[in-house]
């Protein structure tokens, strides 16, 4: 059974027709082509695929499209704005946040709304809300450091 | 624009397209009429397939194709065995599954549901036989054999031609190394230490799972774009599976979301492969995470260790047999067997050697290359029976360690000579971040500062390892006309950032900026052989070849300049991207447009790197060049729980020369990372034969809040004659120490000696609780 959904994604209004069953993660990289965000486990516990859904970080491979009807998306590829990087992004190369690059999309806009809902973070407070994201190449040290710069920037 | 260097941290040159989410995985990848392919598994550790019947998975409405052992087995087309070593594996199944998670039948669809559904309706009767679990049960007398016969190459690795199977056991190789007099050195021991340690199977868990696009048009030209460490070797298979020449398979690698070992040889390409012959279209597969787990593994291995010491700690002799369990098919664990038995010495001096390192059939997934191969398990125990050794004579470990250690010139266990050793620098150093001779940690203050039972205490171990040998690389770099660069090689971007290393490294030759560089991705079509991206061998190997290829085009440019310009060749100079002539300086533009008489053409420089089992005085050789390190750690453990916290942690690695120092760190603290998850957490859980974790959340990854407050990456740099600028490989080093530095540090903490990984609170508890009844 299909349904037609109509939501914002990167601030676009899109809509798209999907199974009851579709994740919000095959309807954003198969519907919309943003391949940003990776599926990773499968079962919400990784990070690979996290979007923000109306401002909120959400495991999009377990979260159904259809739930997603009428939210404001925001994917890796929303966060840049003008051609400019966001503030996370230019971080994130300059302390080398990432070296495969598979969790960074997750990183990234996990540490957005992070910082969207407190600008300026203990270090207990990044580790707890950063602590749902693996990156299994082992960049936590400069993962931190470069939150903590933002941070500190804001 | 800056010029490119070495030794100064460049901002990498995969990392605009990473943060965007531009960067194309292979998941993320489309071929225009491609279909969908999904994998039926065996759900028996060992079974006899008594029919197969598609009959129903056919009739789904969007299926394309259904993959049996009737298609590779009656096809003149195919040779359905191969392996890396012996020729073990088939594409699907044939007359057995020998492991839980045995690809058994395949189907390509239009869609994953319509694969899906057909997959639940392939019928298949098996005959459940016996299955050996354990190296223990495998090794028996009389027991159930994996395989019934396996076929051994004509050829194969060089280094590996001395190793076959063991006719009917399950020993898949016994590699021996003796050297000495075995019985002298025991009866002329002070003590004799004899332990057994354990590591369990683990995973890789790269966030990209294998995955594998696969075309074979009509003429039987077969394309793959593939997660692949190694190109060149899953072509050489391809071709050899599919009886082509090596010019028609092309392998094409995009940017790997992690490998670390895990995707070397083939993996999902050959069953893609065929999958897409017999659709007639492209085919894409992704392994879902527990599919990974079926697909490779790391070794798990039991070490039986014998080890006389003399009352000062001189260690005299070392008895080792190692039991390293392969799974059901051998993939590349003899070389893994061998690199541990290399490694049984550990980074010491020991005159009279046994060593026994056997890679064993079990009938559960195949174990291959893991970061470390080999040595993280050999260094298990060495490093841990070190420390038991110091414990009982009263010695301070730091100085055991280095009473024995290796020093630059001497003679590894191979009687080959160690050169660019910065073995005891490496060990220094991490005492020295971890205030080693500091014991004051373990006063009142400490425990009694949250109210509990805490106590502090620090260890440390180290590694020595080989690469790779004898290997080849080969690499082509074009100087375009307005003096930008491209540089063609085979080395896999899979987030080490050997793309920002090899572009500096040619940069740095020919004085250019890093920005006119473009390193082009791997294309087996265009870019020259290289065995493979593994083994920490890329910096070294492949950045020579590109260092050559960069003179190359430097000797080219310089015949120009003397033909052109009437200059003698040693009157021409190279300073900061120009030609420098008595009288005046050119760009290479302008040398370019002198030569082609007007704006274009180009220059093509070529690298070759072959190494080779004899060095330049023809003494043998096992390793184009050996690496160390040293780890320590500095652990809390609760003694009412038993519970325990890395407080900080160091490591030191010899890398010859830091080329991209941020880069540099990130291998360095990464690996130690990984190491930290395979000593404390990970561990593949097994029920009679079936994997009961293959997720990630019952099989536990390291997380932000896992992390020590410190993690010290500290580079020695002692330089290696033949690596560009002196560098050598880092990949695998900081990994291999972790886990005894952390064993060796909960034992100065409390006591308790842990021999089997992973370290657990509830391992310290129960012996805690043992001590004090």
């Amino acid at each position: 059974m299909k349904k037609t959904i109509s939501l914002i994604v990167n601030g676009f209004q899109r809509s798209a027709e999907v199974e009851a069953r579709t994740t919000l993660l095959d309807m954003v990289r198969e519907q919309f082509g943003l391949t940003g965000a990776k599926l990773g486990c499968d079962i919400q516990v990784c990070g690979a695929c996290t979007l923000l859904l109306n401002g909120k970080p959400v495991s999009a491979c377990s979260v159904l499209a259809v739930d997603a009807d009428g939210g404001d998306i925001l994917t890796v590829e929303g966060l840049s704005k003008n051609g400019a990087l966001h503030p996370l992004q230019e971080a994130f190369m300059e302390f080398g946040a990432l070296q495969c690059g598979y969790c960074t999309s997750g990183f990234l806009l996990t540490a957005k709304a992070l910082l969207d809902e407190c600008p300026r973070p203990s270090e207990q407070q990044i580790t707890d809300y950063l602590a749902g994201n693996f990156c299994r190449c082992g960049c936590y040290q400069e993962i931190m450091q470069a939150v903590k710069n933002v941070a500190e920037k804001s | 624009m800056e010029l490119a260097d070495i030794g100064k941290t460049f901002r990498r040159l995969d990392y605009e397209t990473k943060v965007t989410g531009t960067a194309q995985f292979l998941a993320d990848m489309n071929v225009p009429g491609m279909c969908h392919g999904k994998i039926l598994r065996s759900p028996y550790p060992h079974a006899r397939i008594k029919s197969i019947d598609t009959f129903k998975a056919v009739k789904v409405a969007g299926v394309v194709a259904v993959l049996t052992r009737d298609d590779i087995i009656h096809d003149e087309g195919i040779e359905p065995y191969y392996g890396p070593v012996f020729k073990d594996q088939t594409i699907v199944a044939v007359e057995k599954v020998r492991h839980v998670g045995d690809p058994v039948a395949a189907v390509a669809a239009l869609t994953i549901d319509a694969a899906e559904e057909a997959l639940r309706l392939i019928e298949i009767e098996y005959e459940e036989l016996p299955a050996v679990l354990d190296v223990h049960e495998s090794l028996k007398p009389g027991a159930k054999l994996v395989h019934d016969a396996i076929k051994v190459p004509m050829s194969g690795f060089a280094d590996l031609a001395e190793l076959k199977p063991i006719d009917g056991t399950n020993i898949c190789t016994h590699f021996r190394l003796n050297r000495g007099d075995i019985d002298k050195g025991f009866a002329e021991a002070d003590h004799i230490f004899e332990d057994t340690f354990t590591l369990p199977a683990t995973q890789h868990c790269f966030l990209e799972t294998h995955a594998c696009i696969a075309s074979v048009d009509p003429g039987g030209r077969i394309t793959v774009w593939a997660t692949t460490q190694n190109p060149f070797v899953v072509r050489t298979q391809l071709a050899n599976i599919f009886k082509v020449p090596v010019s028609k398979v092309r392998v094409i690698v995009p940017y790997l979301g992690g490998g670390y070992g895990g995707k070397v040889y083939p993996k999902v390409e050959p069953i893609t492969v065929a999958l897409a012959q017999k659709a007639g279209r492209p085919v894409r597969v992704v392994l879902s995470r527990e599919e990974v787990f079926y697909t490779i593994t790391k070794h798990a291995a039991v070490i039986r260790m014998k080890t006389a010491v003399k009352n000062d700690g001189t260690l005299v002799a070392r008895e080792c047999e190692i039991h390293l369990d392969t799974g059901a098919y051998a993939e590349i664990g003899p070389r893994v067997a061998k690199k541990s038995g290399y490694t049984a010495a550990g980074p010491y001096r020991i005159a009279n050697l046994k060593i026994d390192s056997y890679s064993v059939y079990t009938n559960k997934p195949p174990a291959g290359a893991f970061r470390g191969f080999g040595v993280s398990q050999s260094a298990w125990a060495v490093e841990s029976q070190m420390d038991i050794i110091a414990a009982a004579l009263k010695m301070d470990p730091l100085e055991l360690r280095k009473k024995n250690g290796y020093d630059e010139g001497d003679k590894f266990v191979t009687e080959e000579t160690l050169r660019s050793i910065g073995f005891k620098q490496c060990l220094d150093e991490v005492a020295r971040s971890i205030a080693w001779n500091d014991k004051s940690f373990n006063d009142s203050t400490v425990q009694g500062s949250i109210g509990s039972n805490l106590r502090r205490g620090k260890g440390l171990a180290c590694m020595i390892k080989a690469t790779i040998t004898p290997s080849i690389s080969c690499a082509v770099v074009k100087l375009n006309e307005d003096a930008s660069l491209s540089i063609y090689t085979g080395t896999v971007e899979m987030g080490q950032g050997s793309e920002t290393v090899l572009a500096q490294i040619a940069g740095k030759e020919l004085g250019i900026p890093l920005q006119t560089i473009q390193v082009l991705g791997v294309d087996t079509d265009v870019v020259p052989y290289d065995l493979t991206t593994s083994s920490s061998r890329s910096t070294f190997h492949m950045g020579k070849a590109v260092q050559l290829a960069a003179q190359d085009i430097m000797r080219q440019l310089k015949q120009i300049v003397a033909n052109e310009y009437g200059v003698p060749q040693d009157k021409i100079r190279f300073a900061e991207g120009k030609i420098l002539l008595p009288e005046t300086a050119l760009d290479y533009a302008e040398v370019m447009f002198k030569r082609f008489g007007m704006q274009g053409g180009t220059l093509v420089g070529e690298g070759q790197v072959k190494t080779s089992t004899k060095d330049e005085f023809g003494e043998k050789t096992t390793s184009a060049f050996w690496f160390v390190a040293a780890g320590a750690a500095e652990v809390e453990v609760d003694m009412d729980t038993g519970k325990f916290k890395l407080i900080r942690y160091a490591t030191a690695v010899d890398v010859g020369k830091a080329l991209n120092p941020l880069g540099c760190r990130q291998q360095l603290s990464g690996a130690a990372i990984t190491g930290m998850g395979q000593a404390m957490f990970e561990e593949i859980a097994y029920d009679n034969g079936q994997l009961i974790n293959p997720n990630l959340i019952d099989y536990v990854l390291p997380s932000l809040g896992d992390m020590p407050s410190v993690i010290d990456p500290i580079a020695i740099e002692i330089a290696h004659k033949d690596g560009p600028f002196g560098a050598k490989g880092i990949g695998e080093s900081a990994l291999i120490p972790v886990a005894p530095a952390i064993a060796n540090a909960i034992y100065d903490a409390v006591g308790v000696r842990i021999k089997d990984l992973p370290i657990k609170a509830e391992k310290i508890y129960l012996r805690l609780q043992q001590g004090k009844s």
